[in-house]
């Protein structure tokens, strides 16, 4: 119990997006490279000058939370379908949204983001239906595609290819 | 606006794909109107990938509501106040 409170105190400790420069959108946190990849991404995008806000369902926060006791890398955690609805309403603008997608939900919120959004979508696609989820995707964005549900490694340098791109245009 | 759970609702179809509550939707409705992505009904901001359909029947409206681990379901709720504001756009078949 009392590690429950200690968790759930954490949550939206910071930001609530204000200033933020980009929004790691998370899915089910069924396939387990998405935590140890959204973490990683977290810390590149913040080295690279750029400001992530995490969000997530309350099961993929607490997962983050966990990993990340001292928020050295999830500063500004908010919840998935309060994001989608201020960006819904015209507010929490972001310059890039990389979206974790491993089943058809995730190509689903992707999609609305690229709808109500000006950001530049990156799909960051994993686990066993990766690659024809990618195919499912019918939006303009970037596509990281890496199948493995529990190495992050071929996710990692995924990532890091277009982290390069990204921070060339910084 | 009131939450879903205010609205009397009943689940259709469960656990199904985007693509399949789109066309569940279309088949069985007589009423269909295209909404945005983020469109809201009562404390829900609809997700899913475009056309997004929500169909009308009298004071009921039936849409898709996604949630990120168990795939999309397909809704049917008493709200004539949403089915009044779907109707005051225009309507598409």
């Amino acid at each position: 119990m009392m590690e429950e409170s200690s968790v759930a105190g954490t949550t939206g400790r910071a930001g609530q997006g204000e200033g933020a420069d980009a929004l790691i959108l998370l899915g089910c946190p069924q396939v387990p490279v998405q935590t140890s990849a959204a973490l990683y991404l977290a810390h590149a995008l913040s080295r690279a000058g750029i400001r992530p806000r995490i969000a997530g369902t309350p099961a993929a926060r607490k997962l983050v939370e966990v990993a990340d006791p001292e928020r050295h890398y999830a500063a500004d955690l908010a919840d998935l379908d309060g994001c989608i609805g201020e960006m819904a309403e015209g507010r929490g603008g972001y310059r890039y949204c990389f979206a974790f997608i491993h089943n058809d939900s995730g190509v689903a919120y992707a999609a609305t983001v690229a709808a109500i959004s000006q950001a530049h979508i990156v799909a960051v696609l994993f686990g066993e239906h990766a690659e024809a989820l990618a195919g499912e995707i019918e939006f303009p964005c970037e596509r990281i595609v890496a199948p493995a549900p529990h190495n992050p490694l071929p996710l990692k340098r995924r990532i890091d290819e277009v982290l390069t791109w990204v921070a060339s245009n910084q | 606006m009131g939450c879903l759970e205010s609205m009397n609702y009943e689940v259709l179809l469960s656990q199904c794909t985007f693509r399949e509550a789109r066309e569940y939707i279309r088949k069985r409705c007589r009423e269909v109107h295209e909404v945005a992505p983020g469109y809201r009904i009562a404390d829900i901001h609809l997700i899913g990938v475009p056309p997004l359909l929500v169909g009308v029947d009298g004071d009921t409206i039936v849409f898709p509501y996604t949630k990120p681990c168990h795939g999309t379901f397909v809704i049917r709720a008493g709200s004539g106040e949403e089915a009044a504001r779907l109707r005051s756009a225009k309507k598409k078949r």
